[in-house]
């Protein structure tokens, strides 16, 4: 699904116009504006504002990578975000690890529980693939129900955020705001720069046609693998960064409400775009932050804008954008 | 002069923009509850209401008093980014905050920012315990004085042994371990307990067939929510309310609103607060009622929100309203070094803890033949005088209380 | 013969008939689900909310019109099957050209709204709905106590099943549907309207969500989020059967409930996790599922 297709499976990015470390001109010209707007955002919004942003927007871009570049929709990522979340707080609390080796237990987490739910759901695809993802993220749940580690309802609460390599105080919203922003670029162009490599080629090429890249002699299940573990990793390395933000790690984040909102990002901004789930991501928790006045209204909304952006909206708004502009994003 | 903003809409460009200029001769009070989830109708708008009532009341004093609202949508981010921003702006206190984790996560932010945080909406004792901030105030009820209330109260009354269906999970376990102690405490006994996978259960009937096998004489629902309303409707259809008191430890007047009085009938619940108690209660409600969502009456939540509230406003003009904007800490000193006394609760007092206490009465549901008029739901059964309703401040491990 | 692998007997047989009421629930939605995928290729994700709004269209009758539950069985399905109609002509029916995953994106909103707008309207903590006089009470079956009305509730959905299961195999409207499954256009050149077909297929799974949604409102709590949980578990029960079989489906469904009770017996903490370890093993073991194709 996603994207509409450019032609043949593995015409590729090469044959793009000129571009640089893999990205074309337009791109280059939005990453620019990017990490501007990332820069000047916290003078003008407030900073705990912004890194909610930058941690849903890195989640929707690993989401992303699934749907957009190898058609896989997972309704279960909620797992792997929530479950990053939760090792890496108890990480922090309970070891007093230092914040970046909480955020690569929170990747680890999610690589881990990717791998297993990941080498299950594989084996269907499509709409199976959906519901089976979505069951095993349930299950994912009701463990963290349960769990003595996850404290439950109550969750965990407190997690400090601790000094960085030991050194520098994250106490201040304006230091961890340069970090989340960090881990934000750095996942991103991670993220990119899979797409952009041979491997992310087979999986467009899977995406395209699956019998034909089988054909050509790619294991199709390995590469797709491959991606979920990816995918999870990075929402494993996001949920971690949220939880440090915040200070908490709670069963909403592995709800499959979260799964559902992931999926809204991404659809929001554009299936198979590179910025489309960070406008997405943007757009949505705004939504949630201004309209927390009108109640049971939010779920309304949201599922509005589920059906208009399905009946009417596919590309999204970066890309439709992108089609005005007559470039890709 | 009062002004009331009904909306945070026109603040909406200034809840994410940098802290705002707070007018300093303003008190900010901020309720965040649960409008879309859950705990709506408990809490809710019927929490809004009840503060703006409070406030109301409060006219004519010189204080100048704003009152806005969030919904958390019970999810602690989504709460926690509310508050700081709040705070940020200039918001005094933080009013209700039902569901636990969202509650904790707050109670940290106000401690951190040294602000108000007054909680009538959630049951975790914590926030008088372990977790116990100078900042906060817990104003309604909590999962220990459930637990004694329902199970001390029930036992001397004559139900003397139990049998429990238990939500699978800390909450659950926590609420059948504290109910036990009291049960056996009074003399009764324990004759068995099932628990049961939360939150993916619906079909409750299996622990039915065990719960009647027992021969106990109540049935105890350490859950909550709709959990509990599965059971009791499944505990009537499998006809255990002839045999046995069905004994909900978390169980409200929303949820046997929900019911109706032809299933709810013969059930045991604690609440401190019921509209129709007395003629105080009564007189709260004639007054908040025209404020209320579809003309409900009070539930105790919302009626915390009024209380707590009342209180926190009496501080602040006994202190002024320059010290009391300046420091949480001071202005919930103040609160507990000052006896309470409004419509809804009576008399009572704050102690070091942080933990509001007042009398709290065991309740049983009216037979439909019983009841006068609508929400006429509940006769006493038992009291539990304040001083012994709660948990003892040196059981708690709050590092306030100085032993 | 008193105990069963140290359970005792009346016990183990209690909860297999409970199991079975259980199972009489997924069986009907996961039919449901079945037909609607055999005919439209959508996995409907609004399932859940249109078996709660059955429920609600249940109460609704009764306290606005006084209607009560038998009328109700017969009403509410239709209500909502109408409303179906209306939500596949309107939107569904745009898709079809499309991704199948497009289907489920746009009927996972329409749950959304359905469910938001169920909360703005009736509050979260749920409704009262009584079971009707005729059906209350209880037998003593010796070995359990067993109320009336579950009883009544697994006749009716083994019956309901075998009708649709009848209806698809041996009817001639089944025939066409069939066919249609399998080639559209060919069945469209003989002169059948498949669109039409399509239409009324979903507004017959929708209705047989809503039946299911009546059937529960007297004994579990009506409330806006009662059919969001059971959806999850249903989807497992559908990837477990695979969605190649009617008959399939309707087995898996009661199979799993089966399956869950007894675990209720045996290890309790684990019957709420004990269908996506199924679900597991069927992946690993058969990945079409026990009644698909591949």
């Amino acid at each position: 699904m996603a994207a509409p297709a450019s032609g043949g499976a593995f015409e590729g990015i090469a044959s793009e116009n000129e571009q640089m470390w893999g990205f074309t001109r337009p791109q280059l010209i939005a990453l620019g504006l990017m990490l501007v707007g990332i820069v000047i955002a916290p003078s003008v919004l407030y900073p705990i504002f912004l890194m909610k942003v930058l941690c849903f927007a890195l989640f929707a871009c690993a989401f992303n990578l699934l749907i957009g570049y190898v058609g896989l929709l997972s309704f279960g990522h909620a797992a792997y975000f929530g479950m990053g979340g939760y090792l890496a707080g108890y990480a922090a609390k309970s070891w007093g690890l230092t914040p970046e080796a909480c955020i690569i237990v929170g990747g680890l987490a999610g690589m881990v529980l990717g791998w297993v739910i990941g080498s299950l759901a594989i084996r269907r695809q499509g709409i199976y693939f959906a519901m089976i993802t979505l069951a095993m993220a349930q299950m994912v749940y009701f463990f963290c129900v349960q769990a003595p580690f996850t404290g439950g309802e109550d969750g965990i609460q407190a997690i400090p955020r601790g000094n960085l390599f030991g050194v520098i105080d994250l106490r201040s919203d304006m230091t961890m705001y340069w970090l989340v922003a960090a881990v934000f670029v750095i996942g991103f162009l991670f993220i990119h720069r899979v797409i952009n490599s041979p491997f992310g080629q087979v999986m467009t090429a899977i995406r395209e046609n699956e019998p034909r890249a089988t054909s050509l002699g790619y294991r199709t299940d390995d590469y797709k693998l491959m991606a979920f573990v990816i995918s999870a990793a990075l929402s494993g390395v996001a949920g971690a960064t949220k939880s440090l933000v915040f200070g908490i790690a709670t069963l909403t984040d592995v709800f499959w409400t979260m799964s559902g909102e992931v999926v809204l990002m991404s659809l929001v901004g554009g299936l198979g775009t590179l910025f489309g789930p960070v406008a997405g991501a943007a757009i949505i928790v705004s939504m949630q932050n201004y309209l927390a006045e009108f109640g049971a209204w939010v779920t309304v909304i949201q599922g509005v804008i589920f059906v208009l952006c399905v009946l009417a909206f596919r590309r999204g708004v970066v890309g439709e954008i992108g089609r005005i502009l007559k470039v890709r994003l | 002069m009062l002004t009331e903003r009904r909306t945070l809409l026109t603040g909406a460009a200034a809840l994410a923009a940098m802290p705002a200029r707070a007018q300093a001769n303003t008190l900010r009070i901020g309720v965040m509850t649960d409008m879309s989830g859950t705990y709506r109708d408990p809490t809710g708008p019927g929490s809004v209401a009840c503060t703006e009532q409070a406030v109301a009341e409060f006219q004519g004093r010189g204080l100048t008093v704003e009152v806005l609202r969030a919904d958390h949508q019970n999810r602690p981010d989504v709460g926690s980014n509310i508050a700081r921003q709040w705070f940020d702006q200039g918001v005094d206190a933080i009013v209700d905050v039902p569901t636990s984790s969202v509650a904790l996560a707050i109670n940290q932010i106000a401690r951190e920012k040294n602000k108000v945080f007054l909680n009538s909406g959630a049951a975790t004792s914590d926030l008088t315990g372990p977790a116990c901030s100078p900042n906060t105030v817990h104003w309604t009820y909590d999962t220990y004085m459930l637990a004694k209330s329902t199970g001390g109260a029930l036992t001397r009354a004559g139900g003397d042994s139990w049998f429990f269906i238990t939500a699978d999970y800390a909450f659950g376990h926590a609420l059948q371990r504290d109910t036990a102690a009291f049960v056996e405490a009074a003399g009764g006994r324990v004759a068995g307990a099932v628990r049961y996978p939360f939150p993916a259960t619906t079909d409750f009937s299996s622990f039915m067939v065990q719960a009647q096998a027992s021969r106990a004489k109540v049935l105890g629902l350490a859950n909550a929510g709709t959990d509990t309303l599965n059971t009791i409707k499944q505990a009537r259809e499998f006809g255990l309310t002839s045999r046995m008191k069905i004994a909900g430890l978390l169980l409200s007047m929303a949820e046997v609103h929900a019911l109706g009085l032809e299933t709810a009938q013969g059930l045991v619940l604690t609440e401190p607060f019921y509209w129709n108690a007395n003629d105080r209660t009564r007189a709260f409600t004639t007054r908040v009622r025209p404020r209320m969502p579809n003309g409900w009456p009070p539930m105790q939540i919302q009626a915390g929100c009024y209380a707590v509230t009342t209180h926190y406003l009496k501080a602040v003009a006994d202190m002024g309203l320059a010290a009391a904007k300046a420091s949480g800490t001071e202005a919930v000193a103040r609160m507990k070094a000052m006896p309470t006394d409004d419509d809804a609760f009576g008399v009572g007092r704050i102690r070091a803890d942080g933990r509001k206490i007042h009398p709290t009465y065991l309740w049983e549901v009216k037979t439909p033949r019983e009841s006068t008029g609508p929400w006429d739901y509940y006769k006493l059964a038992a009291t539990t005088p304040a001083e012994e309703a709660f948990r003892p401040q040196a059981e708690g491990g709050c590092a306030l209380v100085r032993s | 013969m008193d105990e069963i692998f140290g359970i005792p007997a009346p016990l183990l047989f209690g909860q297999l008939l409970l199991g079975l009421i259980n199972g009489a629930f997924y069986a009907l939605l996961s039919l449901g689900l079945a037909v609607i995928f055999g005919m439209l290729n959508v996995i409907n994700f609004s399932h859940g909310a249109q078996f709660m709004l059955g429920a609600f269209v249940a109460w609704m009758l009764l306290e606005w019109l006084g209607i009560g539950y038998w009328w109700a069985l017969l009403l509410a399905p239709v209500i909502v099957g109408a409303f179906g109609i209306l939500l596949e002509r309107t939107m569904i029916a745009r898709l079809y050209k499309l991704d199948h995953l497009y289907g489920l994106l746009l009927t996972f909103g329409l749950g959304l709204i359905i469910e938001g707008l169920a909360r703005n309207e009736f509050g979260s903590s749920g409704l009262p709905y009584r079971i009707p006089p005729e059906l209350t009470g209880a037998w003593d079956l010796g070995f359990m106590f067993m109320p009336v009305y579950r009883g009544w509730v697994v006749v009716v959905a083994v019956v309901m099943c075998l009708a649709t299961w009848l209806v698809i195999e041996k009817t001639k409207i089944g025939s066409y549907l069939r066919a249609a499954t399998e080639n559209p256009a060919l069945v469209q050149a003989f002169g059948v309207n498949v669109p039409r077909m399509m239409t009324l297929t979903y507004g017959a799974g929708v209705a047989l969500a809503a039946f299911a949604g009546v059937l529960a409102a007297p004994i579990y709590s009506v409330n806006p989020q009662m059919g969001s949980n059971l959806i999850i578990i249903v989807f497992a029960v559908v990837v477990i059967g695979g969605m190649g079989s009617i008959l399939g489906s309707v087995v898996t469904g009661f199979g799993l409930g089966i399956v869950e009770g007894l675990t209720k017996v045996w290890y309790p903490e684990a019957s709420s996790t004990v269908i996506f370890v199924v679900m597991a093993i069927v992946l690993l073991a058969r990945p079409a599922g026990l009644f698909g194709r591949s």
